[in-house]
């Protein structure tokens, strides 16, 4: 895993939201990265918060997992770098 | 949306700030009034949400600073440039409200309940990063845990110290360990420098059994130091729990 850069957050940082857009906890949600194969918790990942909304990214190979952005109090997810993203039960 | 009931969604809800009680010249814990809390689990936060008489509104996540069971509080450090923390930790009063959501996250907590309820932990706080780890150390004196804890916590000064006298006092079992990274006491005779591998090798518990649990709090750049850290002294990264707050109080 390459170290991140002073200012870049981790998935916690991103629990509310995804709360609201899944109905579920998603923090120890695991995804499997579409580019390396890198499987991880949410709650380890790049989180990067731009100005226009929220970019996660696989800490391995820097590959965009998932997008958010808010449109007209919408909030549109991009879920294109992810091949798989499955809660943890039990 | 108003008060959606769809189950698994989380609301926002008005808190009324109950006290307010300045830990050091720049950090403030804040105790709320929530009435339809849930109750919460040590090392989980709350999105607090501001909104200004123009409708702008700013969102900010904080660590819970309250064990299980004790009122719902907040800890906020005031960034100088920053948008939300000079009201906090200045402005707002007893008797205030605000909008939070919570609580949040399944990742960074402590459980003494589940299959590792047993595992001794080390907590690494890198300033405002000890916030969160102070909520697992009141739940376990709450519950009278002998879970054997060691915490190294990464301050700029003493005076930058947050929960000092409660840290100087704590109870059996727990060991705090300070480095003081740009200013100490005349005789000190602890750690002065960041974290690294040498400090990490000197006071985390060995990885042998009984398996320790870390968990690591705090800016970015302290975070992966001292996970790197505990990994490399063969801690499995799943052992090694991290919660990052970005580049802000850099220690």
């Amino acid at each position: 895993m390459r170290p991140l850069e002073d200012d870049v957050l981790d998935g916690n940082a991103i629990g509310g939201m995804l709360i609201d857009l899944f109905g579920a906890e998603m923090t120890t949600a695991v995804g499997a990265c579409g580019r390396c194969g890198t499987t991880g918790q949410v709650a380890e990942m790049a989180v990067y918060q731009p100005k226009l909304g929220t970019v996660v990214r696989c800490r391995v190979c820097d590959n965009v997992l998932m997008v958010f952005v808010e449109v007209r109090g919408v909030t549109c997810v991009d879920l294109r770098g992810l091949t798989s993203l499955a809660e943890v039960t039990g | 949306m108003a008060g959606t009931a769809v189950r698994g969604r989380l609301t926002w809800q008005t808190a009324t700030v109950g006290a307010v009680m300045d830990e050091t010249p720049s950090v403030r814990t804040i105790s709320l009034s929530v009435p339809d809390w849930p109750g919460h689990q040590a090392g989980q936060h709350l999105d607090v949400r501001l909104t200004a008489d123009d409708g702008y509104r700013a969102e900010r996540s904080y660590s819970i600073a309250s064990a299980p069971g004790e009122p719902v509080a907040i800890t906020v450090e005031r960034l100088d440039e920053g948008e939300v923390s000079p009201y906090l930790t200045q402005d707002l009063q007893p008797g205030d409200e605000m909008e939070i959501r919570g609580p949040i996250g399944g990742y960074f907590v402590w459980d003494p309940t589940g299959s590792d309820g047993a595992a001794p932990l080390l907590l690494a706080a890198g300033g405002s990063g000890v916030v969160p780890l102070r909520a697992m150390l009141r739940h376990r004196s709450r519950i009278g845990s002998s879970v054997p804890v060691r915490l190294l916590y990464s301050a700029r000064s003493l005076a930058d110290v947050i929960y000092r006298s409660e840290l100087d006092h704590e109870a059996d079992g727990v060991q705090v360990i300070y480095t003081l990274t740009r200013q100490q006491p005349p005789g000190w005779t602890g750690y002065a420098r960041r974290v690294d591998q040498q400090m990490m090798a000197e006071v985390a518990w060995p990885v042998a059994s009984p398996a320790p649990l870390a968990y690591v709090c705090g800016p970015t750049n302290f975070v992966e130091a001292a996970a790197a850290d505990l990994v490399a002294l063969g801690y499995p990264p799943q052992r090694v729990k991290t919660e990052r707050f970005g580049a802000t109080g850099t220690p």
